[in-house]
């Protein structure tokens, strides 16, 4: 077996046993590239069929083309689709874009409150109907035991420390220093009521990875990825305010690997077009241990 | 140079861990070999050196590493911090892990995930506790390749004696506990001495430097070879899009199987063919071999759980028992102790377990040996484990990954063990005979689910005991009546029905120890479960010896065991215990557990 074969095989046990070992399950999807190779896995786990509800935080300042991308597909693929949202911010107007608050604690409202609280069930889920083809409020709001989610640990310094399977407090704490160990293909299944755990399929993959599969499977990604004309393109995406595209000429998936490959974006951080992490030395790091993905 | 890898990677990745004693500076090494293969994103050394000067702490390459402020606020490794670097010949996963033995349980953790090992050694300060433990646990985690460093040779004078002395030392500790290190390399992270590049001051040393014995490692191949087994991750009916599939799922953990090939679940024993192997987006598949995610479809369908092992029929070597001898390390906070009942996770099984006796305990560092009825944190010791029902594994010398297990110790994964041989337990007579059975049962074109829709009903055996026998039987055959009312297909058994009949021929040998007549209770019950039906039996005084012969006998089948009386006169731990004064409510729990129960 070669790295990707190797790498999707992992992924798909751990779905797997995420799928046996938890009854209200869920998987985080951002529209980006992570999480849409992360759904695509869970086709191939599950034989075409993804046995558990998509959740979309939608800070609604999000890039168009994502929530037209997120729909299409959930609609093609007959996912079971939600998104969550903090109605309250953003009615308030509590926002970085409407300049009342920094980047960290918008992202902290829009994004963290949000998550936590659809989590919960305490915050409104939002259900795509596939016969209306709208959204709608959703009756189940029992909290979700474990949360399926595309980190990668080269992304940045803290996601190195993750687990396979990281158990979450009643409060969303992280644990850093003290989490359970994990080896020989067993993960930490059981756990107290109130926690949630984290399920993390993609942990070993990097950047390139993701788009050398992307590639080897045909996975359909949202157009922002690729050069439109202008000499410029995404290479992490989140909201529309707080992230700037790289200068890159990439128009295909291939262009993207070739991009990586030669190394002329291997020394420049992955989320250097996002704003939020330059904010704060400990800035992610903190987000993170209050649940932030 | 980065160019001429990228084309070949792909074979070429390895997982590297690097473990040793707190302070014999791993992760100087480390960021070394970062700063040597020019793997840093642009800056991040200029920006270290700067907090550093701002600081006013010297620069150490270790800071590199050290990206969280948990950590450089104490100054060590908590937790695994995982880095990346090219040679010319493949990439490299780094896994920093931490030398504090209060992390060993993340050091555990890290290791698994490695096909090689560096264990770093100082030179000033010697062998040290964990560099013995972590030696250890490198052995007990399956790791075969492994390189010493000594380090810190700048501080010793780069003597070769020195030298000399901790690696005679440390080859003495590894042939006790039979590990053979690939080699011995004298280094200096801080200096950067045989790193990347051959010191000139240890003109004495010939080998190779730690790159080049990098580069020397071989990639972990995937074990073809072994006999073929696959625990069963699920079994999925996913009906969307009039999907009929009903796929048996899991990754094969060694050897390979053939569409056509006929198969046996364990411990089960059922019997069926590969119809088929399934996959999304993929090449029509006619055979599976290690590693790979599968599904099959079977030609019979037979009712098989998640947690049994899928094996070749051609092979016999799987053992299926409920107790076993075993090379355990514990890491809970709370001991292990004799008698506490643990969970024991084996591939996709999860079984209650108990430690039955302790054999000898091991001080990991110090290999010394002593008697005792717990396993203290760290310690390593060979064991007996009884298991609640019997499972199937291999001896951990045979096939390791189905000889390998986790102990659950209030939810958290607490210890890891190899399983060094089978023991026999009490219900090898009756397993014996069940495996046997299963393996020439006749199978029907019709399915357990299907039988589950028709029917509307889970089969399931009420087993009901009390030492009243007038309140076991009345309340039996009201339990019948109300679920016939509900229209499911029911049927009470007393024991006195089989006694005088199945079992006219022993009935009068006394004192019938093995129990044959319950036995022979339970495979009546087991045809008809397998028929569908919802069957109640009552018996006097059942035991959890008597309960165990059921459950060996009726595989997968649902079991209510019930309890009618204030006092329990057995050791039975039943799954509801009924009172004299709430034989009402009692009708009520067990009825609303048969509707609870769907498919």
């Amino acid at each position: 077996m070669n790295r990707l074969e190797k790498l999707e095989a992992k992924s798909i046990y751990i779905l797997r046993e995420a799928y046996s070992e938890f009854k209200n399950l869920c998987m985080l999807w951002s529209i980006g590239k992570d999480s849409t190779v992360l759904l695509w896995l869970a086709r191939k786990a599950f034989f075409g069929h993804v046995p558990f509800p998509l959740v979309h935080i939608d800070t609604s300042y999000k890039i168009p083309e994502m929530i037209e991308h997120r729909n299409k597909v959930a609609i093609d693929w007959g996912l079971d689709m939600i998104y969550g949202q903090n109605v309250k911010a953003l009615e308030n107007k509590e926002t970085y874009p409407d300049g009342n608050i920094t980047r960290i604690q918008c992202c902290k409202k829009l994004k963290t409150e949000a998550l936590q609280k659809t989590l919960s069930g305490e915050g409104n889920r939002f259900r795509l109907n596939h016969e209306t083809k709208k959204y709608e409020i959703d009756d189940n709001n029992e909290p979700y035991e474990g949360v399926i989610l595309g980190i990668r640990s080269d992304e940045e310094g803290t996601r190195s420390k993750e687990r396979y399977f990281s158990p979450r407090d009643e409060n969303n704490n992280w644990d850093l220093g003290d989490q359970p160990p994990e080896f020989w293909d067993q993960f930490n299944t059981d756990f107290p009521l109130g926690t949630h755990v984290r399920i993390h399929p993609l942990l070993d993959w990097t950047e390139l990875d993701i788009w050398e599969y992307i590639k080897k499977e045909n996975i359909p990604v949202v157009s922002l990825y690729f050069d439109q004309g202008d000499g410029t393109r995404y290479r992490s995406l989140g909201c529309a305010p707080c992230t700037s595209p790289i200068k890159s000429n990439a128009k295909t998936v291939e262009a993207i690997i070739e991009e990586l490959k030669t190394g002329k974006l291997s020394k420049i951080a992955e989320r250097s077009g996002r704003e939020q992490d330059k904010e704060d030395g400990g800035g992610l790091e903190e987000l993170r241990k209050d649940g932030y993905m | 140079m980065i160019e001429q890898i990228s084309n070949q990677r792909d074979k070429n990745d390895m997982n590297i861990v690097i473990v040793g004693h707190v302070d014999h500076g791993k992760s100087t090494i480390i960021g070394r070999m970062l700063v040597d293969t020019d793997s840093l994103p642009e800056g991040k050394l200029e920006q270290v050196r700067e907090t550093c000067r701002r600081n006013s702490k010297p620069f150490e390459y270790a800071f590199l590493l050290d990206a969280l402020k948990d950590e450089q606020s104490q100054g060590i490794t908590i937790d695994n911090a995982r880095c990346f670097f090219k040679t010319n010949k493949r990439r490299y996963i780094i896994i920093d892990s931490p030398g504090h033995i209060e992390f060993l349980k993340n050091m555990i953790t890290g290791a698994s995930r490695a096909e090689a090992a560096l264990l770093v050694i100082d030179a000033n300060e010697g062998i040290q506790e964990n560099s013995l433990r972590h030696g250890y646990m490198l052995s007990m985690l399956g790791i075969k390749q492994v390189t010493v460093l000594i380090n810190k040779m700048d501080l010793v004078n780069y003597d070769r004696e020195v030298y000399k002395s901790i690696v005679n030392e440390y080859i003495k500790f590894l042939n006790k506990i039979d590990v053979m290190p690939k080699s011995f390399i004298p280094v200096s992270g801080m200096i950067g001495d045989n790193i990347a590049s051959k010191s000139n001051k240890m003109e004495w040393y010939e080998g190779n430097t730690v790159l080049e014995e990098l580069d020397d490692f071989k990639n972990e191949e995937m074990d073809d070879n072994k006999n073929f087994r696959m625990p069963v991750q699920g079994v999925y009916k996913f009906t969307r899009d009039g999907d009929k599939r009903r796929i048996v799922a899991g990754t094969v953990s060694t050897g390979n199987i053939n569409v056509g090939d006929e198969v046996t679940f364990l411990p089960s024993g059922k019997k069926s063919r590969i119809k088929s192997i399934e996959g999304f987006n993929i090449a029509k598949k006619y055979n599976a071999s290690a590693g790979q995610p599968v599904g099959f479809t079977l030609e019979e369908q037979i009712y098989i759980k998640r947690g049994e092992v899928m094996v070749s029929s051609k092979d016999d070597s799987s053992v299926v028992t409920s107790r076993f001898k075993a090379n355990l390390f514990w890491l809970g906070n709370k001991p292990m102790n004799v008698g506490k009942k643990y969970l024991l996770k084996i591939g996709t099984t999860k079984v209650g377990v108990t430690l039955e006796k302790v054999v000898r305990v091991i001080d990991a560092s110090s290999l010394k040996e002593q008697e005792s009825n717990t396993i203290r944190k760290h310690m390593v010791a060979e064991c007996i484990m009884r298991t609640d029902s019997a499972i199937a594994f291999d001896i951990a010398t045979e096939i390791l990954e189905t000889g390998r297990f986790v102990i659950i110790d209030d939810y958290i994964i607490s210890g890891g063990g190899l399983i060094l041989e089978e023991i026999e337990d009490t219900q090898m007579w009756v397993r014996d005979k069940v495996l046997k059975r299963n393996s020439r049962w006749e199978k029907s074109m019709i399915g357990y689910e299907e039988r589950i829709r028709q029917y509307n009903q889970v089969p399931t055996l009420i087993m009901i005991s009390g030492n009243n026998s007038e309140l076991r039987k009345s309340f039996a055959k009201e339990l019948e009546k109300r679920l016939f009312m509900d229209e499911k297909i029911v049927y009470y058994i007393g024991i006195s029905s089989v006694l005088y009949g199945i079992d006219a021929d022993i009935k009068d040998i006394s004192p019938s120890s093995d129990k044959e007549y319950m036995r022979r209770l339970a495979e009546v019950a087991n045809i008809l479960l397998d028929a569908g039906l919802i069957l109640i039996v009552t018996a006097k005084d059942i035991c959890n010896y008597d309960l165990n012969i059921i459950k060996t006998s009726i595989n997968n089948h649902n079991l209510i065991s019930v309890w009618i009386g204030d006092n329990i006169c057995t050791d039975l731990n039943p799954t509801i215990k009924i009172d004299e004064k709430s034989i009402e409510d009692g009708l009520t729990d067990i009825v609303s557990m048969i509707y609870e129960d769907k498919l």
